[in-house]
């Protein structure tokens, strides 16, 4: 799973059946330090995410599994919304190494 | 399975079901000499591990999903499933 904040939405008239009613997001991965890392990617939503909020996703087949898993064509699902930006704690091993 | 140092967690109220009672543990992937890369990842933790703690993080969803929860077939893509001691590399 990565962290990641929401920033955008998609629409998208035609797609798949099972696509329909779900909320596709724009989400781009950071790192923990909060800062981007990598490019942005298109998710599906399964928690109630809106643009602006700290989630994470998780990628691959499992993507799949808070919907109907055989039907649902995603590698890329929001499964968790994180209370805060002080809900990432790092502890303090953040400020001593490099970290990213 | 890859390793990687545990850096923290991150508290999630609102999450999958089957994320309840686990620890989402922020991780920094490590080379084989276990020296620190930049690519951090998130792995729910099924062996009590720590902040600081070396680990082995399987990132293949039946195993991952096993060892977290109990059972396959969640949406959890990455597990911590041990702590590791010691990696001996030749030369």
């Amino acid at each position: 799973m990565q962290l990641a904040r929401v920033v955008g939405t998609v629409v998208a008239t035609i797609k798949n059946e099972s696509l329909e009613g779900r909320k596709l997001l724009i989400v781009q991965t950071l790192g923990a330090d909060l800062e981007p890392q990598g490019k942005p990617l298109v998710a599906l939503d399964s928690v109630g995410a809106g643009v602006g909020e700290l989630v994470f996703w998780c990628r691959g087949k499992e993507a799949s599994f808070p919907f109907k898993r055989e039907d649902t064509p995603t590698d890329c699902t929001i499964v968790g919304i994180v209370d805060s930006d002080s809900h990432v704690n790092t502890g303090k091993l953040n400020t001593t190494k490099n970290i990213k | 399975m890859i390793l990687a140092r545990v850096i923290g967690n991150v508290v999630a109220t609102q999450k999958n079901q089957r994320y309840e009672g686990g620890r989402i543990m922020l991780c920094l992937k490590l080379t084989a000499e276990l020296g620190e890369t930049d690519e951090t990842l998130l792995a729910l933790d099924s062996v009590d591990a720590g902040e600081g703690d070396t680990v082995l993080i399987v990132q293949e969803g039946w195993g991952a999903s096993t060892s977290a929860t109990g059972k396959p077939g969640a949406a959890i893509d990455s597990a911590i499933v041990g702590v590791v001691d010691r990696v001996d590399l030749l030369k």
